[in-house]
């Protein structure tokens, strides 16, 4: 016998603050979940990488070795690794446990924006303001990438990693998509520098956003337009877009302090948050959750989609 | 947990650490201790020994610079060989070092005692003197000092003979102004020589009686005291001097601890001074008032900060300084001449003082030249009697009165190079050395016939007639020069189907000048076509009018041999020997450059503007897409799990082609690329009639020739001007649209050819199918034309990721098995970002006019030399599509695709009875169809084409 289909519940959007920290590291670069979403990683201009506890708002490790400001990190799906990237055109592996370095990766010519572990984290991909791509192995000592991507004709200021794809976003406005499978490269043309790229949770669409103020939602095989997201401001930085947890709303940062929910499929403005006076650099949308992680200035606030202690009684 | 980030900065570390271990790099191994040498500076090898090897071994390597070491050498003298007396010098027991510059024996050059001054050595005459004061017995060394030798150094000798005392100058005698004599000998004790109190004393009381004729030999220079400071003492601090402090020279009873060298200097030397009297024990400031003192002296002086100078050099160095210190001007310096003559000192033997002082040479500035003056210098043309006309030479001669006569040895500048030539000996230049050779034998006979009318005019003289001859000539040949070009067209006209560079190619190789030796190979990579063409350039070198077809493979289809025919004519045309002069001068290189190939990506990205536009027109998709192949790192597939998709492959990346820089056989051969994807749509629309062929070719209809001389090239600066998105299908609707007005100009040109169309509605049929495959139009035109939202879903799901790929010639958009995206998306949602239909009808006519100067580069083809199909109007056309169609409908009830199908088919048609003009039309839409008269708008256009074949889809 059938049971009757649960309701649709409508999607919450992390809009209530449950936490603010202040990570003491200088402008907050990046923050980023990790790969469950129990912890934090804030990357400061202070040439120092954090790892915080999301729940407890902790600091459990600073992780320095950089030689300049820290860009961007991520870290490895079994929470042992970390990988970050500086504006000292390196790249470091870190051992979470120790915070000691475990590998430096020179070889960009300039400052690296972004950093990206594989699923199994046996390769990190960082792109560069050199315009160039590299695959370094992880497990090898070889300080040398295994490959380089080098198509883009100006920086590279995102990169994402799928299962057997890599999306990359560069400032000579195109979003490359790097079938691995397939042995192909798919070359979108966006015409305004991007400033992020990401998958959606199904793995059917890319996003991307550009420095015309707009977030596009790209068909992945086809590279047809399935909508477009304005409203928010986006001329100058490198701001963060990404899609909720369940691929119902477009979520991007903005200059004007406020973090900005699209309906995804209406392409309607769902929620303006505000976030403070100043520009909101970098978000993280809970891997699973309805979570949201923003960084302005020096601060980290984690937002949740109800107030914290409904939370905690939830719970419990 | 945080504390435990901080705990781990608090290790101490000792020692130097390990250089960190390069990653990747084998462990070093260590150097062994045999290896590892010290070298001293010259080289040699040292050795450790003793506390380092545990032994002392001084061998030949290392210390003594022989073999035996130390071992002693032994006395060896025999009645032959005597010993020699060893002289064993200090220096040989002395190292290296000892007699360097800083050595105890400096091996220098140094002033010797005999050429020390004299001064010096007073000063260290008179220190010794202290010493011996001080010494234990007094007065030792005063029996020295007295039978001292007298050595003055030369220098010395020489001031003396000039008149120089000990305290007085050299020079002129001088007055003195007693005002600041006083202020000088007040502030200072300069004039060390003198004596030190008392004379100076003396003359300031003479000064204020000083009678006018009195003069004073100038002061002394100061000599400068250059001793070094060897103590630790501050700046002019000197210790307790112990003349003073123990003898009591000092008069003032205390001592000024810090005072000028120069008064150090003058109180060394300021000896036997009345005052000197009392000897023995310790007095002064810091010691008090000993038993032996006779008098209480002011012992605890108290120094005043008045005695130190608070300005640093403040003051103007003395009138007593000059001579070493100052560039300063001498007060008096203008009245010394006069005084010169009161000079009366002793002057050096064999001088005499000069009677006036050398005067500063004066430089004159050079002359200003003229404002409008150059720096060449011109020759006078030098003109040879014989080459100029008899007026000419003697107007030369009247203007210049210079004519040159010119057999007599010139400079070597007036040789010309045949001439240095010769002198040198070398071998005269091959090929022609005149650009007469290289003239056409038509063209010198012309030019023969000119001169020759003129020289028949000549011997009469008058210029007039020369000029009426001149001109008479001139229409005589223009005129034999119109009948031979008249003649040649009418060749032309004749062997019509020779292409028209065959017979330029045939002139080129078959003149004299044509160099045999080297020519370029332009088809090096298929040896027998490259031999097929080698062949074919010496028949032309014979000057055989049938090279070329004699020179084909007889093996070879129709269609090879046509395209095959005009590369070589082409290759023939472009490598044609350089006909001048030049040719000579150069050598073909003995190697290949390899610089003259570039890598380059094989598949190009579209055009940016198009994509621009696109993206300005939220065109995502197809227009705004490029796809590669990518190999991918094996290593990389490896790590991400995934076998490689490209297995084999040692290619890692975007693969590259290596292309000549800059080769017109880039181009040339385009068209035999095949599935290169670039020309293989367009290489063989012409089907049997087309391409060059012989006059046997079944269509005679005269082609439009200007057309086809164009190649994508052509247009490119129009091209560049505006640029559409929607190049791909727009243009080509242009194409379409801009054909008819096209053709009916070419049918009313004269040229009817009814049965040709007859012909070419025949031949279509069979070949429709090899047509549809080769030319297809791009989708994009079906969709817009006939998209609409129920057959969205089979086209969106058709454009799968295969046909991103081939956007050249997309396979038929035939009901695909089923949607290849993954079901979870639903279809319905994405329709509504997709662009509709509707606008860009409306915005039609503004595509259209930009449309008319695109030139869609990828699908251009090379046309060597495109004919026409047939006059085939649209009408009729149009006719034979819905012909076919009717047929169609007839045949009964299709599915929606068939329909689509059919209405394709009759797009394909109408492309193919066009099919020539069309291509040309590609190319030359940028030029050639704005000026068309009637050409149509895309409204138009889409309604043509809707009742051609979509009434029953729409």
């Amino acid at each position: 016998m059938a049971l009757p289909q649960p309701k649709l519940q409508a999607p919450q959007l992390p809009q209530h603050l449950l936490r603010t920290l202040d990570c003491k590291q200088g402008a907050v670069r990046a923050v980023r979940f990790n790969a469950d979403g129990n912890y934090l990683l804030s990357c400061g201009s202070d040439k120092t990488l954090r790892l915080w506890s999301v729940s407890r708002g902790t600091l459990l490790k600073t992780y320095s070795g950089h030689g300049y400001e820290v860009l961007d990190a991520d870290g490895s799906y079994d929470n042992s690794q970390l990988c970050s990237c500086s504006s000292d055109k390196t790249v470091i592996l870190w051992d979470v446990a120790t915070g000691q370095v475990t590998r430096k990766l020179r070889g960009h010519a300039g400052k690296v924006n972004c950093v990206q572990f594989n699923e199994e984290a046996t390769v990190m991909l960082s792109g560069s303001i050199d315009g160039t791509v590299r695959c370094w192995d992880t497990r090898s000592r070889r300080p040398e990438p295994i490959q380089i991507l080098d198509e883009a004709s100006d920086g590279v200021s995102s990169i994402k990693v799928s299962e057997h794809e890599l999306l990359t976003g560069s400032v000579d406005g195109k979003v490359r998509r790097y079938d691995l499978r397939m042995g192909q490269l798919h070359v979108d043309f966006v015409s305004s520098p991007i400033t992020c790229v990401c998958f959606s949770q199904d793995g059917q669409c890319s996003l991307s956003s550009s420095l015309d103020s707009t977030v596009r939602l790209l068909d992945k095989s086809t590279g047809e337009l399935l909508g477009e997201y304005t409203g928010h401001k986006n001329t100058g930085y490198k701001l963060d877009c990404c899609l909720s947890n369940k691929d119902t709303h477009v979520v991007s940062c903005s200059e004007d302090g406020h973090v900005y929910y699209w309906d995804l499929v209406e392409g309607s403005l769902s929620l303006k948050l505000s976030v403070g006076k100043a520009v909101v650099q970098s978000l993280s949308f809970h891997p699973t959750e309805p979570r949201l992680l923003t960084a302005m200035e020096g601060r980290v606030q984690v937002w949740g989609a109800e107030p914290e202690d409904t939370q905690e009684e939830a719970a419990i | 947990m945080a504390s435990d980030s901080d705990g781990e900065e608090d290790f101490v570390t000792y020692g130097t650490p390990l250089e960190p271990l390069e990653e990747g790099e084998p462990l070093r191994k260590p150097i062994p201790i045999q290896d590892q040498m010290v070298k001293d500076e010259k080289g040699r090898f040292k050795r450790f020994h003793g506390a380092f090897t545990g032994g002392f071994s001084a061998g030949y390597f290392n210390t003594v610079g022989s073999k035996e070491g130390w071992a002693p050498s032994t006395f060896v003298s025999s009645r032959q060989q005597k010993a020699e007396k060893q002289m064993v010098r200090p220096e040989d027991f002395m190292d290296e070092e000892d007699l360097g510059e800083h050595g105890i024996a400096p091996r220098e050059i140094t002033t010797t005692d005999d050429f020390a001054s004299g001064r010096r050595d007073q000063v260290r005459d008179k220190a010794r003197a202290i010493t011996a004061l001080t010494a234990p017995i007094p007065g030792d060394t005063v029996l020295e000092d007295l039978v001292a030798p007298a050595r003055t150094s030369v220098g010395v000798e020489l001031l003396r003979k000039m008149g120089w005392k000990e305290g007085q100058g050299v020079g002129p005698r001088v007055k003195r102004k007693p005002a600041k004599q006083k202020n000088d000998a007040g502030l200072r004790g300069y004039g060390c020589a003198l004596p030190p109190n008392g004379s100076e004393e003396s003359e300031e009381e003479e000064d204020e009686y000083v009678p006018e004729n009195v003069t004073f030999a100038p002061k002394d220079v100061m000599p400068i005291d250059f001793t070094p400071k060897d103590d630790l003492h501050g700046l002019g601090y000197r210790g307790l001097n112990p003349q003073q402090a123990l003898v009591g020279g000092s008069g003032a009873g205390h001592f000024d601890l810090f005072t000028l060298d120069s008064d150090r200097a003058s109180s060394l030397l300021g000896d036997s001074g009345p005052k000197n009297r009392r000897r023995g024990g310790v007095a002064g400031q810091a010691f008090g008032v000993g038993a032996l003192e006779e008098e209480d002296d002011d012992i605890y002086h108290r120094d005043a900060l008045s005695n130190y100078d608070t300005v640093l050099g403040g003051e103007e160095p003395g009138d007593g300084l000059f001579g070493w210190t100052a560039p300063q001007q001498y007060r008096n310096k203008k009245k010394a001449p006069s005084k010169d003559a009161a000079y009366l000192g002793k002057i050096l033997e064999g001088f005499t003082l000069a009677a006036n002082p050398v005067d500063n040479k004066t430089i004159f500035p050079p002359p200003v030249l003229p404002r409008d003056y150059r720096p060449v210098h011109y020759f006078r043309p030098v003109v040879d009697l014989s080459t100029v006309s008899p007026q000419v030479a003697q107007a030369l001669q009247a203007s210049a009165g210079h004519l040159s006569q010119d057999s007599q040895p010139q400079g070597r500048h007036q040789l010309d190079s045949s001439q240095r030539r010769e002198l040198l000996g070398e071998s005269s230049l091959q090929g022609p050395s005149s650009v007469f050779d290289l003239l056409d034998s038509k063209d010198k006979e012309r030019l023969e016939g000119l001169r020759k009318a003129a020289q028949e005019r000549k011997p009469e003289g008058s210029s007039e007639d020369r000029r009426v001859a001149m001109v008479a000539a001139g229409v005589a040949a223009a005129g034999a020069a119109a009948a031979a070009s008249r003649a040649s067209s009418q060749h032309a006209l004749s062997s019509r189907f020779q292409p028209a560079g065959a017979e330029q190619a045939l002139s080129a190789w078959s003149s004299p000048t044509a160099h045999s030796a080297e020519t370029f190979k332009p088809f090096d990579k298929t040896p027998h076509k490259q031999a097929r063409y080698d062949l074919y350039i010496s028949k032309l070198k014979q000057g055989d009018k049938d090279a070329l077809e004699a020179s084909l493979d007889p093996g070879m289809t129709e269609w090879e041999r046509g395209r095959e025919q005009d590369e070589f004519v082409r290759a023939a045309m472009l490598y044609k020997p350089s006909s001048s002069s030049l040719n000579s001068r150069f050598t073909r290189a003995k190697h290949e450059d390899d610089g003259s190939t570039v890598e380059v990506p094989r598949d190009q990205e579209g055009d940016a503007d198009d994509k621009q536009a696109a993206v300005k027109m939220k065109m995502f998709g197809k227009l705004t897409r490029d796809t590669f192949e990518w190999h991918p790192d094996t290593l990389l597939c490896k790590r991400f799990n995934i076998p490689n998709p490209y297995p084999g492959s040692g290619l890692v990346g975007l693969p590259k082609v290596k292309r000549d820089k800059f080769s017109v056989f880039n181009f040339l051969t385009m068209t035999d690329g095949g599935g290169g994807g670039g020309g293989g749509a367009a290489a063989p629309v012409g089907g049997p009639a087309q391409g060059p062929r012989g006059p046997a070719a079944p269509h005679g209809a005269p082609k439009p020739a200007e057309p086809a001389k164009r190649s994508r090239w052509d247009v490119s600066a129009q091209a560049s001007e505006a640029k559409d998105p929607l190049s791909e299908f727009l243009s080509e609707a242009r194409c379409l649209a801009s054909s008819t007005p096209q053709e009916q100009g070419s049918q009313e040109g004269g040229a009817p050819a009814p049965d040709t169309a007859a012909e070419s509605k025949a031949e279509p049929q069979q070949e429709e199918e090899e047509e549809e495959e080769e030319t297809r139009p791009p989708m994009d035109l079906f969709k817009a034309i006939f998209a609409s939202s129920s057959d969205e879903k089979s086209s969106s799901s058709s454009e799968g990721e295969s046909e991103d790929e081939q956007e050249e010639a997309p396979p038929w958009p035939g009901p695909h098995p089923g949607p290849t995206r993954s079901e979870s998306r639903p279809s319905g949602e994405w329709v509504l970002w997709r662009p509709s239909p509707g606008p860009e009808r409306g915005r039609g006519g503004v595509w259209a006019q930009t449309a008319a100067s695109i030139i869609p580069l990828g699908t251009a083809a090379f046309l060597l030399s495109p004919s026409i199909q047939g006059g085939k109007t649209q009408e009729e056309m149009q006719r034979e599509a819905q012909g076919q169609e009717g047929a169609q409908t007839q045949e009964g009830e299709k599915a929606q695709e068939e329909a689509q199908e059919a209405q394709a088919q009759g797009k394909a048609e109408e492309e193919e009875g066009g099919g020539g003009l069309r291509q040309q039309f590609r190319c030359d839409s940028g030029s050639d169809s704005d000026d068309g008269p009637g050409a149509l708008s895309t409204e138009e256009l889409l309604k043509r084409l809707k009742t051609l074949g979509g009434k029953k889809v729409l």
